[in-house]
């Protein structure tokens, strides 16, 4: 039944009823390589203009297509990455179509057999459980340069920098319900890509863009028209673009009119989606094969070389700090995200409290991090020197209480947790004698509420332990105080 | 098959080559001369042919992925009809 | 100085070896050839000052010991070839001033061999033509037009796409000149022209820096006064180059060593679908010829059969104009070559490419775009890439009973400027022996075997099986023996 409640929970209510939503993602990943996908000039981002392009990548006469074998590799890989189907067949196509920013009118891509088939990714769902989301295909195709419209009222400016850089194209099946279940998705392709260090993932700087196919329909009925939005580059953006796509399909339909397929924009100040009006009707773009280029036959053995190389995925890690360290689902889903924290994490609960180490991590640390717009590759405490409190904590040197206060001094200068607890003394008193004689203070300060408690007030309790932890300026071992304390007010 | 004017012209926009109205008429017709003669392959049985892309029976080369090449904004520029800044600069692109 | 420019590319070599003359007095014979031959207009630009400066360097290797295979020898460049800040425009107005930066590989490798340029060579536009009519830098004259050809009551096309280096090479202002071939443009001028030519195996001979027509077809190769020049040349101009995908990782034999052979116990294939309704009697004639002196030779002769032949031209024309859609896109006014003005970059593009390119490259990339676009793409193109198997797989079955293929290189003569003029398909029609070739990605050769009774060259083609230049040059050698073709233009330097 859960599965129902979900949808239930996602279904739009319109004035003549309820609204089911249908996505599906084209997400282009620029491949991580140190050269392009036809040709030996650079990928690195940042550089003057047109200063990593070649005669290749600027389309000059004669001049010809050479494939790098880390692109294709990196595509086998993240084939394998989404259990997905490797073709050790397939075919560059060129897709024909004039733009400034295309310098050869065609881009070299895959049409009818890409180098990657169905696959799938599972989605970790907030009420802890999965979705499975279909791949229809991934291939290999080249970027385009960039064009500039602000530099002049009359003229665009053209770089070809990005021209030629390889990108894969991951296209899902409409299994997308929701705009969360969406950026979900975005989300978990990324974090998939970057165990695989197959890209970046990085969206500020257009690694990574979606292209969001919506519809809307009436649940149960057949798939309706759906509108494809160009270029959503943030986790942010694809929300709100899903959401206000649906909501201005829904309004359409309801009004008594019909959805055009068209492609949109999406417009980022705004947070609406518009028609982008004259790519339309020329969209007839003549694939056939690039002449230029042979088929792209795969080596079995190499594949299942690639496959016995794979990094351990984000749901097989996620799996094992579950079983490991007993994690519940949603801390390790969140743990496995990012492969720094995942490796942080367990760089610090080695040999330790898997639980206590997670909390410390989420909770702490994060929130420290969060404060600063710090990543956790840039934290000022290390897993081990974490992992150096978590033991003091284990070990009973230092109460939980008191290992935040460390932690925060930690965080500020970097000290190791042990120099900081004995620099300031904060050792915990766990010495029997030493905490009777600050119990008896107490009581011997106290006669009124003694006496109250005796006489059946048992809430005073937790009054007796904060005086004994105060006098002893918090050193108190409260497991202690706890237990003697109990024996000297039962008198 | 033949062909008519709208589709000629609907070819010169894809082929981003403007034709004038004459230019229209004259290719229509000839168009309608060559593909009628093109159309003596329908008597080929293709059933059990596959389509031929290549006649080069190796497999595609792979290179190392190496950065060797660009590098030179100049020579890619040297022959651009208008340049400003590094940039290629062409008349406003209109969405 | 004259007699220099008689000596064929063999003889030269020889000559500069063992220093009857230099380098430099080579190049200035030639240097003057084509400013005397410059009515023919088969050079777009002369390199007179870069000729000479090779031929210095070339020099200087020679009085080292040093020479190279090609050392000193002045060539023609078909103006398709991409040469490093010398103007190459693909017989365009588009490219009208385009300058390379680079050196396409074929003639880094005729340069890496001493090899001298003396210009660039005129040619149908973006190498679509079969008479050399289509340049924006006016026609080629076919000089076996006439003592004086630009005068001539017909005027003699040169063939086509590689009419200028065709006009050179037989009227001696080149003593051999680079061509391609993409449906027989390297064959058919060698036939018009008297002179031999070679298309190799495509894959034979990089592509990289050579400005595309149909990527699928196109082949780089010779154009000489001989067989033995033709197998100097292409051997500085084949082999692998990693630079072009399609180029194909084998040794280059020394296809000096196949004129020696003989051809006694070959057997050469006469197919007889190439029989072309109105082919005059005199080519029927001169094939039969053809055929007996190869027997002679001790070859055997045997009848094969390559049924599809008839569908090669119809099928030549969807392939090869679908990917010069393709290829010719880049020509759009923004990175290099001529713009025109416009209000946005669309208008650009459209009056750009409608001024740039000529009436046969429009036709051309226009009905490429049609035989691609959506709804038509399998009845034209693909069926013409299943027709384009049927025609290579008749080869296939043919060179089981057969070493090598004898047929004539052109149903005619030459014919004037201004013939077959009115209608596409009829001047298409003139490769109908050349294009199964580039079909089917086979080597083959024309050389002249006699004269029309216009007492104008024909020609006789070659055709081999892949990568086996060596068979066809060694048959082509035999046949030239036999025929002992010496006859001059009335108009050569």
């Amino acid at each position: 039944m859960t599965a129902n409640k979900n949808l239930q929970d996602n279904l739009i209510r319109g004035e003549t009823g309820d609204w089911e939503i249908v996505i599906g993602m084209e997400v282009h990943a620029q491949v991580l390589s140190e050269s392009k996908l036809f040709s030996s000039a650079a990928t690195a981002f940042g550089a003057e203009p047109n200063a990593q392009v070649s005669f290749v990548d600027a389309a000059m006469p004669g001049m010809l297509p050479v494939i790098n074998k880390k692109c294709v590799e990196q595509a086998v890989r993240t084939g394998l990455g989404i259990n997905a189907k490797i073709n050790l067949h397939s075919v560059f196509d060129r897709k024909n179509y004039f733009y400034a920013d295309l310098p050869s009118g065609y881009q070299i891509s895959q049409f009818k057999d890409p180098i990657v088939g169905k696959g799938q990714i599972e989605l970790d769902m907030p009420d802890g459980s999965t979705r499975t989301i279909g791949i229809t295909r991934l291939h290999l195709e080249q970027d385009a340069g960039k064009s500039m419209h602000d530099q002049s009222p009359t003229e665009s400016y053209i770089d070809l920098n990005r021209s030629g850089v390889a990108l894969m194209e991951i296209v899902s099946e409409p299994d997308l319900r929701s705009s969360e279940e969406a950026g979900l998705y975005l989300k978990k392709l990324r974090t998939i890509l970057r165990y695989l260090g197959t890209c970046d993932g990085n969206m500020d700087e257009g690694s990574m863009r979606a292209d969001v196919n919506v519809s809307v329909r009436k649940p149960g009925d057949p798939l309706g028209t759906r509108c494809e939005i160009k270029n959503v580059n943030s986790m942010r953006f694809v929300v709100q673009a899903v959401e206000y796509e649906a909501r201005r399909q829904i309004e359409i339909i309801e009004g008594g009119g019909v959805i055009k397929q068209e492609t949109r924009l999406f417009d980022n100040a705004k947070g609406e989606t518009r028609s982008m009006r004259s790519k339309e009707e020329a969209h007839d773009y003549r694939y056939f094969p690039d002449p230029d280029l042979l088929p792209l036959i795969l080596d079995e053995a190499w594949v299942n070389h690639i496959k016995a190389t794979l990094p351990e995925l984000p749901d097989d890690r996620k799996n094992r700090y579950i079983k490991d360290f007993g994690l519940t689902s949603y801390d390790a889903g969140v743990l496995v995200a990012e492969k720094d924290t995942a490796v942080y994490f367990e760089n610090a609960a080695k040999g330790r409290e898997g639980k206590l180490a997670a909390n410390w991590v989420m909770g702490e640390l994060f929130g420290a991090l969060n404060k600063e717009n710090k990543t956790i590759s840039e934290s000022p405490v290390s897993a081990d020197a974490l992992g150096g409190l978590l033991d003091l904590i284990m070990n009973g040197t230092i109460s939980g209480r008191t290992a935040k206060e460390v932690f925060e001094e930690m965080y500020a200068s970097g000290k190791p947790a042990a120099k900081i607890v004995e620099e300031k003394g904060l050792q915990q008193v766990s010495d029997v004698g030493e905490l009777e004689k600050a119990i008896d203070d107490v009581i011997a300060q106290n006669p009124d509420k003694v006496a109250e408690y005796r006489g059946g007030k048992d809430k005073l309790f937790g009054f007796f332990v904060g005086q004994v932890m105060k006098n002893t300026g918090g050193k108190a071992n409260p497991g202690v105080v706890n237990d003697l304390l109990k024996k000297k007010l039962a008198g | 098959m033949s062909i008519d004017k709208n589709t000629v012209a609907r070819i010169a926009n894809l082929a981003r080559i403007r034709l004038t109205e004459d230019e229209q008429n004259a290719m229509t017709r000839e168009f309608q001369a060559i593909l009628g003669w093109i159309d003596q392959l329908q008597e080929v049985n293709t059933d059990d042919i596959p389509p031929l892309t290549s006649v080069v029976e190796v497999t595609l080369p792979l290179r190392d992925d190496k950065v060797a090449d660009g590098g030179y904004p100049e020579d890619v520029l040297a022959n651009a009809p208008k340049q400003a800044a590094g940039f290629f600069v062409v008349p406003k692109v209109i969405e | 100085m004259s007699s220099l420019i008689e000596l064929t590319l063999a003889q030269a070599l020889d000559g500069l070896k063992t220093k009857k003359f230099t380098a430099t007095e080579l190049t200035q014979a030639y240097i003057k050839a084509t400013e005397k031959c410059r009515s023919l207009n088969a050079y777009i630009v002369e390199t007179p000052e870069l000729a000479l400066k090779q031929a210095k360097e070339s020099d200087a290797r020679y009085a080292s010991g040093k020479a190279l295979p090609m050392d000193g020898l002045p060539l023609g460049i078909k103006d398709l070839f991409c040469t490093d800040n010398v103007q190459t425009t693909a017989g365009s107005n588009i490219l009208r001033g385009f300058k390379p930066q680079y050196e396409s590989t074929v003639t880094a490798q005729l340069f890496r061999d001493g090899a001298v340029m003396l210009g660039k060579l005129n040619l149908d536009e973006f190498a679509m033509g079969s008479a050399n009519i289509t340049s924006a830098y006016g026609n080629v004259i076919n000089p076996w037009s006439g003592s004086d050809p630009a005068n001539a009551v017909r005027k003699l096309v040169p063939g086509g796409s590689s009419g200028g280096s065709a006009a050179a090479v037989a009227a001696r202002c080149a003593i051999a000149a680079t061509g391609t071939d993409t449906g027989g443009s390297i064959r058919q001028p060698a036939a018009f022209t008297g002179i031999t030519g070679i298309k190799p195996t495509y894959g034979r001979c990089s592509r990289w820096g050579i400005v595309a027509y149909a990527s699928s077809l196109d082949q780089a190769g010779p154009m000489t006064r001989d067989v033995r020049d033709a197998a100097i040349m292409l051997k500085s101009m084949a082999g692998y180059d990693p630079k072009d995908s399609t180029s194909v990782n084998r040794p280059v034999p020394n296809y000096l060593d196949a004129l020696e052979g003989g051809i006694a116990g070959l057997r050469i294939g006469i197919p007889k679908e190439y029989r072309v309704d109105g082919m005059p009697a005199e080519v029927e004639t001169l094939w039969q010829q053809g055929i007996k002196m190869l027997q002679d030779a001790g070859a055997e002769i045997v009848d094969i059969s390559l049924p599809h032949t008839k569908y090669a031209l119809a099928t030549y024309y969807i392939v090869a104009t679908a990917e010069c859609s393709s290829n010719l896109a880049r020509y759009d006014g923004v990175r290099f070559g001529q713009r025109e003005a416009g209000k946005n970059l669309i208008e650009m593009y459209e009056t750009t490419r409608a001024k740039g390119f000529g009436a046969e490259v429009r036709r051309r990339i226009m009905l490429g775009t049609y035989v691609l676009s959506a709804g038509y793409y399998d009845a034209y193109y693909l069926k013409g890439q299943k027709v384009r198997n049927a025609i290579a797989r008749d080869f296939g079955q043919a060179f089981k009973q057969c070493d090598a293929i004898l047929t004539p290189t052109a149903p005619s003569d030459a014919f004037a400027i201004g013939e077959k003029q009115d209608d596409p398909i009829k001047m298409w029609l003139n490769d109908v022996f050349t294009v199964p070739v580039n079909l089917a990605g086979l080597p083959a050769m024309s050389l002249p075997v006699g004269l029309s009774a216009n007492k104008l060259p024909l020609g006789l083609q070659i055709i081999g099986r892949p990568f086996d230049e060596s068979t066809v040059l060694g048959i082509g050698a035999a046949l030239e023996a036999a025929a002992g073709f010496k006859a001059l233009p009335p108009f050569h330097a």
